[in-house]
């Protein structure tokens, strides 16, 4: 299959901080590619060096077939690009932001009014359509921005963290865009801290830290790699925290994650149900008392605690957004929490 | 909610050249034009002030400052205003800055550079808009100025002409604004960068008052200030009594010339920079 985006080797430093450390990505068509990891990772600036507004120091990048160096126009009359921020003259009715984004994509007037009318159609916005976008809800203006980005269905796409902010009814709706973008044949390359957003949307992930690609594969590639089934258990007094780690060892076949300001535990595991109702007996004998427990085939969150040692940290992965469905193997007996398949907001 | 219909959009043209460069321009001038009219508080705040500089020139010191070589007391409302014109043109300069400034803090920016447009067109864009706001105020600027007893004494062609050099100062000086808000971080850094500095510069020139008592350096200064050259320029247009006594440095002397000399100058300099910024702008 042809490579629809292809970078090699791309290094950019700010000062003294190296913001990609070599990074190579390639996304084959139609497949979509998600860069995870946390803020300040390098997803961002490895996006703004594939749509042309940041030249590496040194790598080459190849989209839609065009150098991104050597014919950066090319490549921008192929690409859509929506933001973290919604991008849209918030001034402007999203009518008139659809036409000026569509005539600097140099269509006529008239193909542009007539884009810019279905494109409102289809984002449910027709009846907004003639009021300033100062108006509109975030959810809105984010259905705005993406529509913004496919005033010329370009082949390639690049959506730099498209749903952070959102709230999940409105994340869930940017899905099934995004899923029928893909369905419909275009490449698309997605950054994003939720592992579950990662998980759900992209063919291949590429784990990305300290400007670099760590890890690479499909989800379920990833998740091998980490291995097995986890129990794991928050306990209810932080102070009995050392005592439930060093039961926990004893029943573990690996290493034990202890998230302390979660009083959360986590231990690889063989023997499934039958282990945890003996952990669950043994807690109970110790008079060790728990909030949650729970059997857990490995998350993507796994994976990059696994890969790097560390939960990514992240500046506004605070909570506020819980009861989205990670839609994997999660066995716990208690509701989700709402950190659960999405990047951990806090230092392991 | 969506349904991404099968939809046959037409390819973008491959343009390029100077014809792409005026599209662009005209898209984003209109797009600027658009959001001046939602915020209309703007415009008027935009108008008050510089009737209110009018009003208090040309009484607060009106009767005050004496002209060389003319008798009138009064002589001084009608010298001033072609200072109070340049300074209110120049502010412009601030608008530019705050506007192009914001664009870079809501990620607009970002937008306006990953599509295939020309890479002047978002600043030339705006900077026509402004000119065009400015003209609207000078409009206003004029009205009052007449009333209170500014006159164009040589015939409505030569003040015409006399307005016309100042709105292209206004142009010129909002490119220095267009760098600025580039190279800020928030819009109302750019506000205050966009004023600071030209406050002792219009102050530092023959726009208030003749500078025949600044120590000789200074004076220098002011008769080959860009400024000077405009107001000049304005008041030999206008035929301002008084005009004539002035310097013999040559901005002075030839100040029509000085004045397109200048205008030009800073919109070569200063458009070549802050395109050359744009390409490379991180928001």
């Amino acid at each position: 299959m042809q490579e629809a985006i292809v970078a090699e080797g791309l290094v950019k430093t700010f000062g003294s901080v190296r913001a990609l450390d070599g990074v190579d990505v390639s996304v084959p068509t139609g497949t979509v590619l998600g860069l995870l990891g946390p803020n300040g990772a390098g997803k961002t600036t490895c996006v703004r060096v594939l749509t042309t507004l940041l030249k590496p120091d040194s790598g080459r990048a190849v989209v839609a077939g065009h150098d991104v160096l050597r014919n950066p126009d090319a490549v921008r009359r192929s690409i859509g690009l929506s933001g973290q921020f919604a991008a849209v003259d918030e001034y402007l009715t999203g009518r008139e932001n659809l036409r000026m984004v569509g005539e600097l994509y140099q269509l006529s007037g008239r193909d542009a009014k007539r884009r810019a009318d279905e494109l409102l159609a289809q984002f449910d916005l027709s009846e907004a359509s003639d009021r300033p976008a100062k108006t509109y809800s975030g959810g809105m203006r984010r259905r705005l921005d993406l529509a913004a980005a496919l005033v010329v269905s370009p082949p390639v796409m690049f959506m730099d963290e498209p749903t952070t902010g959102l709230d999940p009814r409105n994340r869930m709706a940017l899905w099934r865009v995004i899923e029928e973008l893909v369905a419909g044949g275009t490449t698309l390359l997605l950054t994003t801290q939720y592992l579950e957003e990662a998980d759900h949307l992209a063919h291949d992930i590429a784990v990305v830290d300290h400007g670099k690609v760590i890890a690479r594969g499909t989800a379920d590639q990833l998740k091998a790699k980490v291995g097995g089934e986890r129990v794991e258990v928050v306990v209810h007094d932080a102070a009995r925290l050392a005592d439930a780690s060093e039961m926990l060892a004893s029943f573990g076949k690996g290493e034990l994650g202890v998230v302390k300001l979660q009083r959360r535990i986590t231990v690889p595991v063989t023997g499934g149900a039958k282990l945890l109702a003996e952990i669950i007996r043994e807690l109970d004998a110790r008079g060790i008392e728990i909030d949650d427990i729970g059997l857990r085939r490995p998350t993507l969150d796994d994976v990059f605690i696994s890969l790097t040692g560390h939960a990514a940290e992240s500046e506004n992965g605070n909570n506020g957004d819980g009861g989205d469905d990670d839609g994997g193997g999660d066995e716990n007996l208690s509701e989700d929490g709402p950190q659960r398949g999405r990047v951990k907001a806090v230092k392991a | 909610m969506a349904v991404l219909t099968e939809t046959p959009v037409s390819e973008p043209v491959v343009r390029g050249g100077l014809a792409q460069s005026v599209r662009d321009s005209i898209v984003m001038t209109r797009r600027n034009l658009i959001r001046m009219m939602r915020i209309p508080e703007m415009i008027i705040f935009g108008m008050i002030q510089p009737v209110m500089f009018v009003l208090m020139f040309a009484y607060v010191f009106g009767g005050a400052i004496g002209i060389p070589g003319v008798e009138d007391k009064t002589a001084y409302r009608d010298y001033v205003m072609a200072g109070i014109f340049a300074q209110t043109v120049t502010f412009a300069t601030a608008g530019a800055g705050a506007g192009i400034a914001e664009d870079m803090h809501k990620g607009l920016m970002d937008r306006f550079r990953s599509l295939p447009m020309s890479r002047g067109a978002v600043l030339t864009g705006r900077t026509i808009a402004d000119a065009v706001q400015t003209a609207l105020t000078m409009v206003v600027m004029v009205m009052c100025a007449l009333i209170v007893g500014w006159r164009m004494h040589d015939g409505l062609l030569k003040g015409l002409g006399g307005l016309a050099l100042l709105l292209l100062l206004g142009y010129a000086f909002s490119w220095i604004g267009a760098l600025i808000g580039l190279s800020v971080r928030t819009p109302e850094a750019a506000t205050s960068g966009g004023l600071i500095w030209l406050f002792p510069l219009s102050f530092l020139s023959i726009a208030f008052a003749p500078p025949t008592t600044l120590p000789t350096f200074l004076q220098h200064i002011a008769y080959w200030n860009p400024f000077s050259a405009t107001v000049q320029a304005a008041r030999v247009l206008f035929g301002t009594p008084g005009a004539d006594a002035v310097s013999d440095a040559w901005p002075m002397q030839h100040p029509v010339w000085a004045s397109l000399l200048w205008s030009l100058v800073i919109i070569a300099v200063f458009r070549t920079w802050s395109v050359r910024k744009y390409r490379s702008a991180v928001s």
